[in-house]
């Protein structure tokens, strides 16, 4: 087990190429997940074998760089025995700890390695001291990943009652509904984030030209209609345009991404453990990206948190790889709510 | 099998809410959930509001239980959490871990609420442990799934399967009605209020698709598995869970409580509900299918 950071920055691996450039650029975490549906992107060609996953722990460790390995989705019962083999493999393959979702899950891990670490996954919609505390007092977790819902104040407060560490969502794709409480992929596709560990699978997805446009569909629903000239984006079922009471409008969340570097110091002050980045769908490229710019807010921030100002080149860096290239404090800044 | 009314998903005036729950009073429904369980910025019912018609409900024999709020935020939030478990005379819905944390604590049985995501035995058999005496299946659980579950059943729990109403599929930290009306949440001006079964949300090419109701999002098609009850008794399901709508609540109960009783077969209940639905049904979920795809019996 390696030694913790005053604060850290986790970043996204998908894959080893993204892992090497996470850890490359400053990384102090980075979370990966298996090739199946044992973790929230299980998505075609992402993620890691065996071999893969030793030589990434192998080449994180060297670096003094953590592995989370992501075992966040909710198991069923006739499927029990996969996720209890991950996380024997977590532990067998010496993983810093485990991301988990489900409780059940949790019980088999601290019974079975209870060295093991274990950290609440945001899937586990875990949003008061009350709920953290739970996990704390029944699995030993010892951090927590918060749901992108609650306002600085509230993250203020329950930073203050628990004994576990918090991480938060600093920056990449942002989703509006609580992680862990939305079956909308499940309602129009089937696959749902909970149990397959995918939202608005690609497989369901058709681009259309029409003559009114370029249609997006998710199974069949029109998710979004781009005129001439307007950037087609993917279909994230609710980052579509959809019509309430004749008015067409992103109904839900406009294609913004999530982008907190101004907040920085305020989350140092306050407590929180860790900031993580969305993103293991996204490239290396992406990885390398954003976690140097991270690294370098963070260090800045750390090194003087009350002179601390967000650089322009660091804003123009993360804009060229954000979704949409809009960017918002979400629910951080509470009239987003 | 009993029959359950849900909690009230929507905004509705005070005085309606207490005329509808005297109603219910008066029908074959075994089971009441009461209590403000989507959004804190509802007020029209205090706790101590829902725990006199809880307290109604009770004495005209139904089992009477107070449901908590799903998404917590603030300290606010927890002190009504703590308000509605203190009402000890009635069994609690515990709806997130938060509450399911302090009703362990004080050894209180409860019932575990649709959105706590028990999928697998290990998780139910630790909810039975916890204190639960009930739990209500994830919405978007497989018949096949539940099977698995039942053969796995801790003795003594019972099983609660949401059978009828617009799908509740998703909590934000954002009011999706308030931002219609360019409204923050904290001044939302309680539009909920105008829209006593959501608002309606559909393609730019017109289909109906989902239903915004303030911080929830629910499915347009109502989930509707009357065609599935002989197979829920024979899984073993305990309960069938019915949700409010505005209008016609009481037909639908008497015709889940008639096909559940033999009174009543399939083929005239599915007619008896047609005109009764705020649209058209859905039942995909049951059958492992994308929730909104309707599937023949």
């Amino acid at each position: 087990m390696l030694t913790g950071k005053p604060f850290e920055l986790v970043c996204p691996a998908g894959a080893l190429p993204s892992l090497k450039a996470a850890v490359d650029n400053g990384a102090d975490c980075v979370y990966t997940g298996l090739k199946d549906n044992t973790n929230a992107r299980n998505f075609t060609g992402l993620n890691f074998d065996d071999a893969q996953l030793r030589e990434g722990i192998r080449y994180a460790h060297d670096r003094r760089v953590k592995v989370l390995l992501a075992l966040n989705t909710y198991p069923q019962t006739s499927t029990w025995g996969r996720w209890t083999a991950a996380v024997d493999k977590a532990a067998d393959f010496g993983v810093d700890a485990v991301i988990l979702a489900d409780p059940g899950l949790m019980e088999y891990a601290k019974t079975k390695h209870p060295q093991l670490r274990l950290h609440l996954s945001v899937q586990g919609s875990a949003t008061s001291y009350e709920a953290i505390n739970f996990y704390h007092e029944q699995f030993g977790i010892q951090r927590a990943v918060l749901p992108r819902v609650l306002a600085m104040p509230q993250i203020e407060h329950v930073v203050k009652n628990t004994p576990v560490e918090i991480e938060v969502f600093g920056f990449g794709g942002l989703c509006v509904m609580v992680e862990g409480r939305c079956a909308l992929s499940a309602y129009v596709t089937g696959d749902s984030p909970n149990t397959v560990g995918v939202c608005s699978p690609g497989k369901a997805v058709r681009y259309e030209q029409t003559e009114r446009g370029m249609e997006t569909r998710l199974n069949g629903v029109l998710i979004d209609r781009f005129a001439e000239g307007e950037k087609t984006g993917y279909p994230t079922l609710c980052k579509g345009r959809f019509e309430v009471n004749e008015e067409t409008y992103y109904a839900i969340e406009e294609p913004t991404s999530l982008n907190t570097l101004e907040l920085l110091p305020k989350l140092m002050e306050i407590g929180v453990k860790a900031i993580k980045i969305e993103g293991r769908q996204r490239s290396p490229a992406y990885v390398a990206q954003v976690t140097k710019v991270w690294r370098e807010a963070i260090d800045s921030a750390l090194r003087n948190r009350q002179g601390y100002a967000v650089r322009e080149s660091w804003m123009a860096e993360l804009n060229k790889v954000s979704e949409g290239s809009m960017h918002t404090l979400g629910a951080y800044y509470r009239p987003w709510k | 099998m009993k029959l359950a009314l849900g909690p009230l998903l929507y905004y509705w005036p005070r005085q309606q809410v207490i005329d509808f729950y005297e109603e219910i009073a008066k029908t074959p429904v075994d089971i009441a959930y009461l209590g403000e369980t989507v959004c804190a910025r509802r007020h029209e019912l205090r706790v101590q509001d829902w725990a006199e018609i809880a307290a109604k409900l009770a004495a005209a024999g139904k089992q009477a239980i107070l449901g908590t709020q799903t998404l917590i935020e603030s300290e606010s939030d927890l002190k009504t959490l703590r308000r509605v478990i203190d009402e000890k005379g009635f069994l609690t819905e515990a709806n997130d871990m938060g509450a399911v944390r302090i009703l362990a604590a004080e050894k209180r049985p409860f019932v575990a609420g649709p959105f706590l995501n028990v999928f697998n035995a290990a998780t139910l058999s630790m909810m039975a442990r916890l204190g639960a005496s009930r739990w209500v299946m994830p919405v978007e659980m497989s018949a096949a799934s539940l099977a698995d579950l039942q053969a796995a059943r801790p003795a003594g729990l019972e099983t609660e399967v949401f059978a009828y109403g617009r799908l509740p599929l998703a909590f934000s930290a954002r009011c999706f009605t308030a931002r219609h009306f360019n409204l923050q949440k904290d001044d939302c001006q309680f539009k909920c209020l105008d829209f006593p079964d959501g608002l309606l949300i559909r393609t730019r090419e017109g289909e109906e698709f989902l239903t915004l109701n303030g911080i929830q999002t629910q499915s347009s098609k109502v989930y509707n598995l009357i065609g599935e009850v002989d197979a829920m008794r024979a899984l073993g399901v305990d309960v069938l869970r019915i949700s409010p709508q505005s209008q016609h609540t009481i037909e639908l109960l008497q015709a889940f409580h008639d096909r559940m009783h033999g009174t009543l077969d399939p083929s005239a209940a599915r007619e008896r509900l047609a005109g009764l639905g705020l649209a058209e049904p859905c039942n995909g979920f049951w059958y492992g299918k994308p929730g909104l795809d309707q599937i023949a019996a």
